[in-house]
């Protein structure tokens, strides 16, 4: 996945640049001072459990609601009051599948693509990009949930848009289906698209992202690219094995063992220097059935929140 | 990527509003011949009327009322030649007393020499009363020719519309701008409902289309929906089975039927506007349209209901659609008939259209 340049020292040409917005309904602060930039070519995720303010948050980036304060400038433009010119430069994948009535995806496809004015070329492309070809005469109602996303992501790409907004595009999806999904988002990332998505699998976030935004209550709790969250968790690495592969007492003596648990199924060794730990284990030949398991986007929720993270 | 623009992008940031609208509508159509409940609702719901009450009053008048007759003599030969009369010859008073008993007829007449006897069942008034009044007539005449003078008045009696005016005629098209205004409301209130729901008008919202391309793309699939309809209903009732007439300027309606959808149209919104579901709007298009279509002499005879209730229907715009559709399509007026059904459907879809413009949510 290419780094975006100037992730940090934001270019005055940055597509996506959001400052301080507020926004409440009636005493529930929906949005609670949301700052944040997307660099060009940029992959950026807002995640958070639900009603932690993440599609409020799109929406007002979008121009699809006024902030009570606060600011946002899309592609340069303030997106609110709705803005002709600048909607053909953005691209909007919606919670809901937005479709007409009774058309093949192809027919909604050409509908939403007249709308900008693309020819029927273009709309073979997208089709081919979302992996939608052999399903192009197929009424949107008989697609399965995967294949409606896709063609979702299509329309909000039929027009070949600077940046895409793609709101909680996974839910709701089998495994399959996601992972069918995933090559899509890094494909139209990989043409140079700027993507802001919402998504409360954090997992598939950390996978995905450039960087994230974790956001909970209206706010954005940490911001930045996943790995290096996870790193500066400074957590400790577990090393599992199978119980009985090696006795707790020997486990506590290797190097770089800093805790040991125990349980019906497994030994779990805790280690900040995984390094000699392994070398050693592997010395000992006891590394059949093994697993290693570094800290994790959820374990930066639970830290930063100080509760276990609950899609 | 960069900042310059290509060609593409360049058409693609000003796209034809046209090439917007006829994809919209051409959507619409497609949803609409796809949808088969909705065609349902649209043409054969509507038939189903017609036809119902087109085969019911259809003979109506054609066949006279049905007496039994028992013996001979001049008065009983008069009843046989009458076109008013269907008669059933039967072979004794007592027979016939007995079908009169059981509901069989409604009366029976019996000559025997100069003495005539009718007997009739009172159960059925209005029969009663008819049957009474054309036998005393035939005896009457029968007494006059037994004088052997010429008859001193003379009564000619005719129908004021021409000659082949049938039900068919008022029914064609009462139960048209019903069925218009079902399709046109209808469609309008769950078009509107259904897409906020499902947030297609959102997705429009952040479409460089303006409001105006997607209200005018629906409003055309409504006005072209009523033509079909227009087409449909006529062709059938045209029918020899069913034996419409038009009269000479009977494509006046066209641009009236018209006029009709818009206004239904306009209600259509404003249900669309104020309902959540599509449940409830469908609920409250049939709280709408069908007191209207009663009411506005659609269904039945505007001499059926109280006059007060006829005056409160001067506000629905079936009323006018439905009075000017009958001047030229059945009483053979010219174009001055459409000028104050034209002028109250557009002042009605100003009115409306503008309230409904004012309520217009775009989001749930």
């Amino acid at each position: 996945m290419a780094q975006p340049a100037n992730v940090r020292g934001m270019p005055p040409t940055s597509p996506l640049s959001v400052s301080g917005i507020h926004l409440s309904y009636g005493d529930v602060r929906a949005v609670d001072g949301v700052s944040f930039d997307v660099a060009e070519g940029e992959f950026f995720g807002i995640l958070g459990p639900n009603g932690a303010g993440k599609t409020t948050t799109l929406e007002i980036a979008e121009g699809l609601r006024e902030p009570d304060s606060g600011s946002v400038r899309l592609l340069g433009e303030p997106p609110w009051p709705r803005n002709l010119a600048l909607l053909p430069r953005i691209g909007v994948q919606l919670q809901a599948s937005a479709f007409f009535d009774k058309l093949t995806a192809r027919e909604q496809l050409e509908t939403f693509g007249a709308l900008y004015g693309v020819t029927a070329a273009r709309v073979d492309e997208v089709l081919e990009l979302v992996g939608l070809t052999d399903k192009a005469a197929t009424p949107e109602a008989k697609l399965s949930g995967g294949q409606r996303q896709r063609l979702s992501i299509a329309c909000a790409l039929v027009h070949d848009p600077d940046i895409v907004f793609l709101d909680e595009p996974t839910a709701a999806l089998d495994p399959q289906a996601r992972r069918n999904l995933w090559d899509v988002l890094r494909e139209v990332q990989a043409r140079g698209k700027t993507i802001v998505y919402t998504t409360h699998y954090l997992d598939e976030a950390e996978i995905l992202c450039d960087r994230v935004a974790i956001m909970d209550d209206g706010r954005i709790l940490a911001m930045d690219a996943p790995a290096r969250l996870v790193r500066d968790l400074d957590a400790a690495t577990r090393v599992i094995l199978e119980r009985g592969a090696l006795p707790a007492e020997q486990a506590r003596a290797l190097p770089g063992a800093d805790q040991v648990a125990e349980d019906e199924l497994s030994l779990t060794i805790s280690t900040r220097s995984p390094a000699p730990l392994l070398s050693a284990l592997a010395e000992r030949g006891t590394l059949d059935g093994l697993q290693v398991r570094t800290a994790t986007l959820e374990d930066v929720f639970l830290e930063l929140t100080g509760r276990e993270y609950r899609a | 990527m960069t900042l310059i623009e290509t060609p593409r992008e360049r058409t693609a940031a000003r796209p034809a509003s046209s090439t917007a609208f006829l994809a919209l509508s051409k959507a619409g159509f497609l949803g609409f011949v796809r949808d088969k409940a909705t065609l349902f609702f649209t043409f054969l719901f509507p038939m189903m009327f017609l036809v119902i009450f087109g085969l019911l009053f259809g003979n109506e008048g054609a066949s006279g009322t049905s007496i039994g007759i028992v013996g001979d003599g001049p008065v009983i030969s008069a009843l046989e030649r009458s076109e008013a009369v269907e008669p059933t010859r039967l072979d004794s008073a007592e027979a016939a007393r007995e079908q009169v008993r059981d509901g069989d007829l409604p009366a029976y007449v019996e000559q025997n020499g100069d003495t005539i006897t009718l007997r009739f069942a009172a159960s059925d008034r209005t029969q009663a009363g008819l049957v009474n009044g054309l036998v005393a007539g035939v005896v009457n005449q029968a007494n006059i020719a037994a004088t052997g003078q010429a008859p001193r008045f003379t009564l000619d009696a005719a129908q004021v519309e021409d000659e082949s005016l049938k039900p068919i005629q008022y029914l064609t098209p009462g139960i048209m701008s019903w069925a218009i205004s079902i399709s046109a409301v209808f469609g309008a209130a769950l078009t509107f409902v259904n897409w906020r729901k499902k947030q297609v008008l959102r997705r429009l919202r952040l479409a460089p289309v303006r409001p105006m391309t997607v209200l005018g793309s629906r409003l055309l699939v409504a006005l072209g929906v009523a033509v079909l309809q227009f087409i449909v209903f006529v062709g059938v009732a045209m029918l020899p089975v069913f034996g419409l007439r038009l009269s000479g300027q009977w494509w006046l309606a066209i641009p009236l039927l018209l006029l009709g959808t818009l206004s239904f149209f306009a209600i259509g919104m404003l249900v669309g506007a104020f309902c959540k579901t599509e449940e409830a709007a469908s609920g409250v298009a049939n709280l709408i349209t069908l007191p209207m279509a009663f009411l506005s002499g659609a269904l039945l005879p505007l001499d059926a209901i109280p006059q007060w209730l006829q005056n409160v229907s001067l506000v629905f715009p079936m009323r006018h659609l439905n009075e000017g559709m009958l001047d030229v399509m059945v009483r053979d007026q010219g174009i001055g008939a459409l000028l104050l059904p034209a002028v109250v459907l557009l002042g009605f879809t100003a009115v409306v259209g503008l309230i409904a413009a004012r309520v217009f949510r775009w989001e749930a």
